[in-house]
């Protein structure tokens, strides 16, 4: 076996282009003294030259985006029809329209400065203001002057293509909650505030003479009527969470709050009423503030990522129909049985449809984890979910979009079904209890000063700093707030659980499920070797000049591993591809070849059973040699493994693919007997199920679609993925590839997490003992209980914050070391 | 003591303004972006002519 020959050459300098950054690997272009890397950054360098807004590239230097090479003219066509239109509008008034779109590609500050000076590009564009936070960017613009397709188009041309998902054509609009969230945060703040300004006179004892009387009676009025809107304003999130448990038959962690809530109200309005004292309206109105506060923090770590997707958003939102030699754009959710359609190289095939095509070859990839296309000829059905390599395919459509293959595989019970078992939250757990003992001991002591005491009045008094003092908000703020930031702990580390839930289940992981293709395999990158006779440099250039102008993942990787060459389109003909087979062109008289063994005409080893990809190379007839492609793993997969069995964790690894690498892979898990290939996504789920079932807690680590229904019916799904905004919508939490050696530090940070939510109950369990056994003498007055509480509350605050950094910090450094060591 | 009521009343419409005015900057979208002016406004809008 012979490596390549080429040497380096010494005198070529690398090259950055000056749109997008990139090192030039193939051509560079020089165009105004800058260099570029390909036509499309040059493009979009020369409109944005003509507007004078070079300035983008002065902000935070070359930042630009590579625009989509796979744009056509009449992409967007289909924005124009007056339904779809009406979808995506905002608002409109006839003249002025605005759109609010999602650019996926924003990324930087000079993105923010481009995108707000739209205007200059287009004078029909009125305005457009970005919200990096959510990358979306709102565009005012003349509808009679510029169509809702070009304004689209206009993105996709300076590389910022809007993202526009089925879900908008169904007209989903994403609620804004964020508002309504702020709004009871503010109102509730401001009843409090003024609640507790109305109640100094009480604080401080004020006189008992008959003006006063008449003073406190106002001041009761009105604390009695700021509170009304936190109760049924402010307060409704939690009474309705409480009241759908309570239905479903179960107690969450919101009915003990919205019981004390309701307690603590009804009995100030009874004391109010009966003018026996002034009512703990302050505290309500506190507890409520500060428990929104609480909840805010928590789920503003996570409004950047959106877990709401659902399959639909990996379809087109539109598709090429054929009508009698017109093609036009048609919303997917019209396609009707019997429409003949255009899908493109690398398009997605949205519905399972017949084809009509000679040939086209598939890519599963997507649904069944195999990374090689297939071949499909005339009259073949083709389902749902595939991709198109090579030429463009017609097909005739089977079934509408809501009925093909992936619908059914998503509709399985799994995705249904909701993880989030109430009884499985360790808070949950605690505070049911919890809320139970402290409204049993608040009864006794009510009933024993009651009845056997006979002093009503201290009853109702000690009756009410019990539930005060023991108001379980210090409990909800201690899972809260340790959740709340180990979710912003992990997302540090580059590992984003969807919710608290997420981090509980992550601490009880017993058994680790690895899927193969694109989880512990390099999506981008391979080990590729040349098997043949030495080629020199021209050579290479002409195989490398081939290759570039093909989108076969194999040719791409093939680009990938020939760094060093410089393409030259220049002396390039008669260039052909079929799909399936491999590419001809000629280079000046020289035909060449590329592609499997029976396009150039090799003759394969019998009995050499080949498992790897193959590349054939062919030069004027004459088969050089051929390049493997071997799938690269991981490097720290190794590691993470050991560290995981360290840990007394089960390994596992399903694969859709054939069994490539078998002997690898037997090393590292260990056993030929955890390793289990060309799984289907069924079997993969009912493995998981089965593992469940022998009493597993299982983690699913998977890359996209074709795991699906394994990482939601796992008990923690992990997805894989090198791009935080492309991922599964099945999964609980995201992780970056490169940080997968990190998911043993991320398992103990969960488990230290329920640790440290076990410790700050038992302090405030202790704060509670001892308040209560005040309260119960009645020897505690309301308001010493009222500042007591919120006392408590910051203490555990800071405790549940200073244990958790230090938690995340220790478990991040030991896995380090370990790899370190390794290394 | 009659000046105390004026005093509560009018320190409650004091407060039920700023109220005012919070919900209405919400509503025109202040808390909506709470990163994307910090950027903006350091962004010059006309391009220096020096390089």
């Amino acid at each position: 076996m012979s490596t390549f020959s080429y040497s380096k050459n010494d005198t070529q300098t690398s090259h950055t282009c000056y749109h997008c950054g990139e090192d030039c690997k193939d051509e560079v272009l020089h165009t105004d003294n800058h260099t570029f890397c390909c036509e499309g950054c040059v493009l979009v360098y020369d409109l944005l030259k003509e507007s004078d807004l070079c300035r983008y590239y002065t902000i935070d230097g070359a930042q630009g985006i590579s625009p989509d090479p796979g744009f056509f003219n009449g992409k967007f066509d289909y924005l124009d029809l007056p339904e779809v239109a009406s979808k995506l509008i905002e608002f409109t008034d006839g003249k002025l329209t605005a759109v609010n779109w999602y650019l996926p590609k924003m990324h930087c500050s000079s993105c923010i400065w481009l995108l707000e000076h739209l205007y200059r590009l287009n004078a029909a564009v009125r305005s457009s203001v970005v919200n990096f936070p959510e990358k979306k960017v709102r565009i005012t613009f003349e509808s009679s002057q510029i169509p809702l397709s070009a304004l689209a188009t206009l993105l996709t041309r300076i590389g910022y293509e809007p993202y526009l998902s089925l879900d908008d054509l169904e007209g989903k609009q994403k609620q804004k909650w964020n508002r309504v969230r702020i709004y009871k945060i503010g109102i509730a703040g401001f009843a409090f505030g003024n609640i507790m300004m109305l109640s100094f006179p009480e604080y401080f004892n004020l006189g008992q003479n008959t003006t006063d009387q008449d003073l406190r009676l106002l001041f009761g009025a009105l604390n009695f009527a700021l509170s009304l809107p936190v109760l049924f304003y402010c307060a409704a999130d939690f009474f309705k969470s409480a009241w759908s448990a309570l239905k479903g038959r179960y107690l969450n962690i919101d009915a003990p709050i919205a019981l004390a809530l309701l307690c603590v109200f009804l009995l100030s309005l009874y004391q109010f009423i009966f003018q026996t004292d002034p009512g703990y309206f302050d505290s309500f109105a506190g507890a409520v503030f500060f428990m929104l506060i609480g909840r805010y923090f928590q789920d503003k770590t996570y409004a950047g990522i959106a877990f709401d997707r659902d399959y639909k958003s990996y379809f087109p939102v539109a598709v090429s129909v054929l009508n009698v030699d017109t093609e036009t754009r048609k919303p997917i959710t019209e396609l009707q049985k019997g429409d003949q359609i255009l899908v493109r190289n690398e398009e997605l095939i949205p519905a399972d449809a017949v084809l009509k095509s000679a040939k086209a070859l598939i890519d599963y990839s997507f649904v069944t984890g195999e990374a090689e296309p297939v071949e499909r000829t005339k009259g073949d059905t083709i389902y749902a979910g595939g991709k198109q390599k090579g030429t463009a395919i017609e097909l005739e459509v089977l079934q509408r979009v809501s009925q093909s293959y992936l619908t059914q595989l998503w509709n399985n019970e799994a995705f249904s079904k909701e993880k989030d078992d109430p009884n499985q939250t360790l808070a949950g757990r605690i505070n049911r209890y919890f809320s139970l003992t402290v409204l049993g001991i608040a009864v006794v002591t009510f009933l024993v000063w009651f009845f056997v005491l006979n002093n009503p009045e201290t009853a109702f008094l000690a009756f009410t700093t019990t539930l005060l003092v023991a108001c379980p908000c210090a409990l909800l703020l201690s899972s809260t707030f340790t959740n709340g930031n180990l979710l912003s702990l992990f997302g540090k580390n580059r590992f984003y659980p969807k919710n608290a839930h997420t981090i509980e289940r992550l601490s009880h992981i017993d058994t680790v499920v690895f899927d193969k293709t694109g989880t512990i395999t390099l999506s981008d990158d391979a080990v590729i070797d040349y098997v043949g006779r030495d080629l020199d440099m021209d050579e290479l250039t002409i195989i490398k000049t081939l290759a570039v102008q093909s989108s076969h993942p194999l040719s791409r990787l093939i680009v990938k591993h020939l760094p060093g060459i410089a393409v030259s389109r220049r002396a390039l003909t008669g260039f052909t591809e079929v799909a399936g087979k491999g590419m001809r062109a000629l280079w000046g008289k020289t035909e060449v070849k590329i592609g499997s063994a029976s396009w150039v005409g090799a003759k394969l080893d019998e009995g050499e059973v080949n498992r790897n990809s193959e590349v054939f190379v062919s030069i004027n007839e004459q088969v050089t040699g051929q390049f493997t492609i071997k799938s690269k793993y991981r490097p720290e997969l190794a590691e993470t493994i050991v560290a995981l069995k360290k840990a007394g964790i089960q390994t596992f690894l399903l694969s859709g693919d054939k069994p490539t690498d078998q002997e690898y892979l037997t090393g590292i898990f260990g056993d030929a007997s955890a390793i289990y290939f060309e799984q289907k996504p069924q079997e993969k789920l009912d493995f998981i199920r089965d593992l469940q079932n022998w009493g597993g807690n299982v983690l699913m680590v998977g890359d996209g679609l074709n795991d699906a229904g394994a990482l939601r019916q796992s008990n923690v799904g992990l997805a894989v993925s090198d791009d935080i905004n492309n991922f599964s919508p099945a999964c609980d939490a995201i992780v970056e590839g490169v940080q997968l050696s990190l998911l043993p530090a991320y398992i103990r940070l969960a488990k230290s997490g329920q640790r440290i939510i076990k410790q700050s109950f038992a302090i405030s369990l202790l704060y509670n003992i001892a308040g209560l056994s005040f309260a119960v003498t009645g020897a505690l007055s309301p308001v010493i209980a009222a500042i007591l509480m919120p006392l408590s509350s910051i203490t555990i605050v800071a405790f549940t914050t200073a244990a958790s950094n230090i938690a995340a910090g220790r478990a991040t450094r030991k896995v380090t070391n370990v790899i370190n060591a390794q290394v | 003591m009659s000046a105390l009521y004026l005093l509560i009343f009018a320190s409650l419409i004091v407060a039920l303004g700023f109220l005012g005015a919070f919900i209405w900057s919400v509503r025109r979208g202040h808390f909506d972006d709470d990163y994307t002016p910090s950027v903006r406004i350091l962004l010059d809008d006309n391009p220096e002519d020096t390089n």
